[in-house]
């Protein structure tokens, strides 16, 4: 018999802590999976995030390191200049990490189009925390400091990142993708890859922002948060390539 | 031929594999529970797997094999 589908090396056999059905555990593998196509093992470091996934270090079979919280791109920004355009840099980030207290250091790190490659996990919601409201929540949506749902008088709109950043000299990829179906977790890999070959060609900046779930903290199962991710995310946050040099 | 093989032990029994499938070939146990108390995904109909790996591809946990 082949084999169809197994598990790529470059992620480790540690056993993820991440909710059951938590869209952290699909994206890692869809990281995991483009750095082994692309032959960019020996080359990648990635910085973990604070966040849900701050031991995504135990999770990636490649040199990983931790920052503070939402200054993972400027943790990234030195790790580049000091290793160089042979290097394969990457940061792996949550909403509440990269489009809050991280706003400025994303922005920057666009700006002046620094060849690193940022993963952006979009859930809706700060998960580590247990479910605050996030820049990135939608209105409407019920969190632990949203309990009527967010309101856009008092809390504004949604901030959508990728069109933000997408308007910044320095950024060369850009593209927004989502988990909920086989089409589209197959684009979102294609985007990852297209990511890190965007930096590896020295173009400047990339970000694909993935459209995740948190089941634990929207108060769904993990098959309701899928479908809430469809019927609800997306029309939102549109899918599809914001930047392309 | 399709074989489908899942980790029962580290399954997280989330379903997502189970709404992706198809075929609507794969279910939580009813039987069986892991250490953790989770009810394993299982595979109903081998036979009308088509090996798509769609499964192996929404599953967060990554504990699902494909072979054909
Ligand atoms: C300087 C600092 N401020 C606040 C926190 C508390 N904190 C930890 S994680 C987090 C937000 C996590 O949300 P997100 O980045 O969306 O990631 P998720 O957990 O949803 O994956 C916050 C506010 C912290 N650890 N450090
Ligand atoms: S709290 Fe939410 S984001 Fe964090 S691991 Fe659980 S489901 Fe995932
Ligand atoms: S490989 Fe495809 S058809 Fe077979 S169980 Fe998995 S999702 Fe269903
Ligand atoms: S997707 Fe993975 S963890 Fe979830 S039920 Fe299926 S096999 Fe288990």
């Amino acid at each position: 018999m082949a084999i169809v589908f197994k598990k790529t090396s470059v992620l480790t056999d540690t056993i993820m802590h991440y909710c059951p059905g938590c869209g952290h555990g699909i994206v890692h593998r869809l990281v995991a999976e483009a750095l082994e196509e692309l032959n960019l093992q020996d080359k990648a470091v990635g910085v973990a995030p604070v966040g849900c996934a701050v031991f995504a270090y135990r999770y990636f079979n490649v040199d990983m390191q931790e920052a503070a919280h939402g200054r993972a791109p400027a943790v990234a920004t030195g790790i580049k200049r000091v290793l160089g355009p042979e290097s394969c840099v990457f940061t792996y980030q949550g909403d509440g990490d990269l489009a809050s207290i991280g706003a400025a250091e994303i922005v920057h790190a666009a700006h002046r189009g620094e060849k690193i490659t940022v993963i952006f996990i979009n859930n809706a919601i700060y998960g580590m925390t247990g479910g605050q409201m996030a820049p990135t929540t939608l209105v409407g949506q019920r969190t632990t400091t949203s309990p009527y749902g967010r309101d856009m008088e008092h809390c504004g709109s949604p901030i959508r990142m990728s069109e933000m950043l997408a308007t910044i000299d320095g950024s060369a990829f850009i593209e927004r993708v989502a988990l909920n179906s086989t089409a589209n977790i197959q684009r979102a890999k294609k985007a990852i890859r297209k990511a890190f070959e965007t930096q590896m060609a020295g173009k400047g900046f990339s970000m694909v922002e993935v459209l995740s779930t948190c089941p634990t903290n929207w108060g769904k199962s993990a098959v309701e948060s899928m479908d809430w991710l469809e019927s609800s995310m997306i029309p939102y946050y549109p899918l599809g390539v914001k930047k392309e040099v | 031929m399709a074989m489908v093989t899942i980790n029962e032990e580290r399954c997280k029994g989330c379903g997502l594999c189970v709404r992706i499938c198809p075929k609507k070939i794969m279910q939580l146990s009813e039987t069986k529970l892991n250490s953790k108390g989770y009810h394993p995904a299982e595979v109903t109909d081998m036979e009308a797997c088509m090996a798509c790996a769609a499964c192996a591809r929404t599953c967060p946990d990554v504990v699902i094999q494909v072979e054909k």
